[in-house]
């Protein structure tokens, strides 16, 4: 008896929960509060440091975009119950398979992306397949992928080229449609108007006196932006999205309800694959070159942007929008210090303590949601 | 008990996990509108006989007739296709999700705008409601999370379920053996309002008074034999506890506990 009478009082309680603790349980209610507490103390501690022209906004949007693009991988990824420990080393291999392909085998550059990005593709597929064929963890899975692409980025230039960085890509990308894709600049005209009219800071001096000095929104920027709306908008207002958080939330009710989820899931690596190697592309395009050891660490800082970003690491619950917002809290934090003057090795400290947070939060937050348990 | 012939008749079903034999020839038929309980102690073979009827387990001898056809199941997409939901001792929800999005999971709604697929939301919001009203569940909103419900409301979110996605036969199994009192009766009234719409129930359970609170005709099994069934009123809860323990030898035992079982 006495155990139907606490029943009784659990759901008075439920059902009177106020507002504000409704307003509360959001994925993204993290992300939000980081942000606005990180531009409010870079606004006035580096307010005046440059941060906020256009070159300083410039300057942390592209960090934050990086990270957003792996963070929205990672995040759909993990809310579909899995993870993607490969990441950093799929940005090596994928970036050094462009390298090789356009360079040293000379072929034109859209035919090295569009290869790389199959290739990329079907190691995310074969990743996934393993995972759901043995039911092994994908921790586990992943950390092999981890150690045998980051091995093949270093070993492939060593004995292709006897160097561990390939150059060139700059000149063979010379007016390849798709290589403008990844590397190239958009909006061009309106930072002209912008400058002209004095709005945002052009060269005094030199060959491009008159020019503004941010000449155009970089297709990295863009790709973090396109991403981001696809991603949630899959995850939010699809039939797909629904299967997604299905799939994390619990495999076995969602395969007696009718869901896919080994399609699920192995969709989900493949689509982090793919971010990785835009990722990639975009770095390959901007610096001219691909190094065996680009994107060390990546997989670690993309799941951080995404569990600050209110995912659980359990799957079955997260945001898009939170993850992206993880990411942008994240490159401001690590281009602010800079600009702040902070030693930047501050920056790893940092990491860790919001983490921390992030993740007790979560657990707070899940606790709210799945009644007290 | 509107109908003359079965909704889905099992005729003399045997089913052997190599040498056990889990059902041994059982003889079920299931009306439409009628509450069938299925009685027996752990072990008997209950969940054995509803996985058949479900399409889970093929069985190793004997027919299953469905509205006076035969049938025979590949597997449990057969069974949902032709009207037969089941809801698992086990329950499929998800804690995490909301209740509409549990509600319509693997069955979602679309809306399409231009090439765009998109989930229709409202509708299954709206749905979601009423359906959860009409339980007798009063959500907070339909994005309430599964989570926070009590083991018996969620039971009824996936009655509710199989119910709108069309089923004709809904087997419950042992959808109150988890629940407190309170939460049990609110099954119990899903399981009745569920049957006035004219679905015909398989309500598995081995408390006798669960299952004589809503149900019309009973059938006990015990070591995978059917000990015949009964109608309600020809059957007092005393019997069919005989029944359920093999008649003998728990009536020497309730003489010692003074008929206390
Ligand atoms: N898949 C199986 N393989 C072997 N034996 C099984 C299997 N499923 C059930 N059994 C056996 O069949 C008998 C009936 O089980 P079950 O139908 O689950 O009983 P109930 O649901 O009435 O408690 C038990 O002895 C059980 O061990
Ligand atoms: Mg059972």
């Amino acid at each position: 008896m006495s155990d139907a009478h606490t029943q009784i009082a659990g759901d008075e309680r439920i059902k009177h929960r106020s507002r504000f603790r409704e307003a509360l349980i959001r994925p993204e209610l993290g992300g939000i509060i980081g942000t606005a507490i990180v531009f409010f103390m870079f606004l006035i501690f580096a307010g005046d440091s440059g941060m906020f022209n256009s070159q300083g906004i410039l300057n942390w949007s592209q960090i934050s975009a990086q990270f957003v693009i792996i963070a929205v991988g990672a995040c759909l990824l993990m809310i579909a119950g899995e993870f993607d420990l490969s990441v950093g080393s799929m940005i090596g291999f994928a970036g050094m398979l462009i390298a090789i392909f356009s360079v040293t085998l000379g072929w034109p550059v859209w035919m090295a992306i569009i290869t790389t990005f199959v290739v990329a593709l079907a190691i995310g597929a074969l990743n996934g397949y393993i995972v759901v064929r043995t039911g092994l963890p994908s921790f586990i899975v992943t950390l092999a992928f981890l150690f045998i692409l980051r091995g093949f980025a270093i070993y492939l230039p060593q004995t292709i080229e006897r160097k561990t960085i390939i150059g060139g890509v700059a000149d063979a990308a010379e007016g390849d449609w798709l290589a403008a894709v990844f590397g190239g600049k958009i909006l061009t005209g309106l930072f002209q108007w912008l400058g002209d009219n004095g709005w945002i800071a052009v060269f005094e001096r030199g060959t491009r006196k008159g020019q503004p000095v941010v000449d155009g929104l970089p297709m990295l920027i863009v790709w973090a932006l396109l991403l981001v709306v696809v991603g949630h908008f899959i995850l939010t207002k699809t039939r797909f999205g629904n299967w997604i958080f299905a799939a994390g939330g619990d495999a076995e009710a969602a395969r007696n309800s009718g869901v896919p989820v080994n399609r699920v899931k192995i969709l989900m690596f493949m689509f982090t694959a793919f971010c990785a190697t835009v990722f990639a592309t975009c770095q390959v395009m901007e610096f001219g070159s691909a190094g065996s050891d680009r994107g060390l660490l990546k997989e670690f800082e993309a799941i951080i942007a995404v569990v600050i970003g209110g995912a659980l690491l359990t799957g079955g619950y997260g945001s898009v929008i939170g993850a992206a917002l993880g990411a942008l809290i994240f490159g401001v934090v690590q281009q602010g210090l800079f600009f702040a003057g902070v030693e930047s090795s501050l920056f790893r400290v940092f990491l860790g303590v919001i983490l921390l947070c992030a993740v007790i939060l979560n657990t707070y937050i899940r606790r709210l949601i799945t009644g007290e348990r | 008990m509107s109908s003359s012939t079965p909704l889905i008749e099992m005729q003399n079903i045997q089913k052997h996990f190599g040498s056990v034999i889990a059902l041994a020839g059982v003889s079920v038929g299931v009306y439409p509108g009628e509450c069938h309980c299925l009685l027996g102690d752990n072990g008997a073979g209950k969940s054995t006989f509803i996985k058949t009827m479900s399409g889970v387990h093929k069985p190793t001898s004997g027919s299953i007739l469905f509205e006076g056809q035969p049938m025979h199941f590949a597997d449990p997409r057969d069974a949902i296709a032709a009207g037969i939901a089941t809801v698992h001792q086990h329950l499929a929800m998800i804690p995490l999700m909301s209740v509409s999005r549990n509600f319509f999971m693997g069955n979602e709604p679309v809306r399409k705008i231009g090439p765009l697929k998109m989930f229709d939301h409202d509708y299954a919001n709206r749905i979601t409601m009423e359906e959860m009203r009409k339980m007798g569940i009063n959500l907070r909103g339909p994005d309430q999370a599964v989570g926070t419900l009590s083991g018996g409301e969620r039971q009824t979110v996936a009655i509710a379920r199989a119910v709108h996605f069309g089923a004709k036969v809904l087997i419950l199994d042992e959808p109150t053996s988890a629940l407190g009192v309170r939460q049990t009766s609110n099954v119990l009234v899903t399981i009745d309002k569920v049957r006035k719409q004219g679905v015909a129930v398989v309500f598995i359970t081995h408390n006798v008074r669960h299952a004589l609170a809503v149900g019309d005709r009973f059938t006990v099994l015990n070591r995978g034999q059917t000990l015949g069934t009964a109608k309600r009123g020809e059957i007092s809860a005393e019997e069919l506890q005989d029944l359920m323990a093999g008649g003998q030898e728990l009536a020497t035992l309730e003489g010692s506990l003074g008929g206390t079982v």
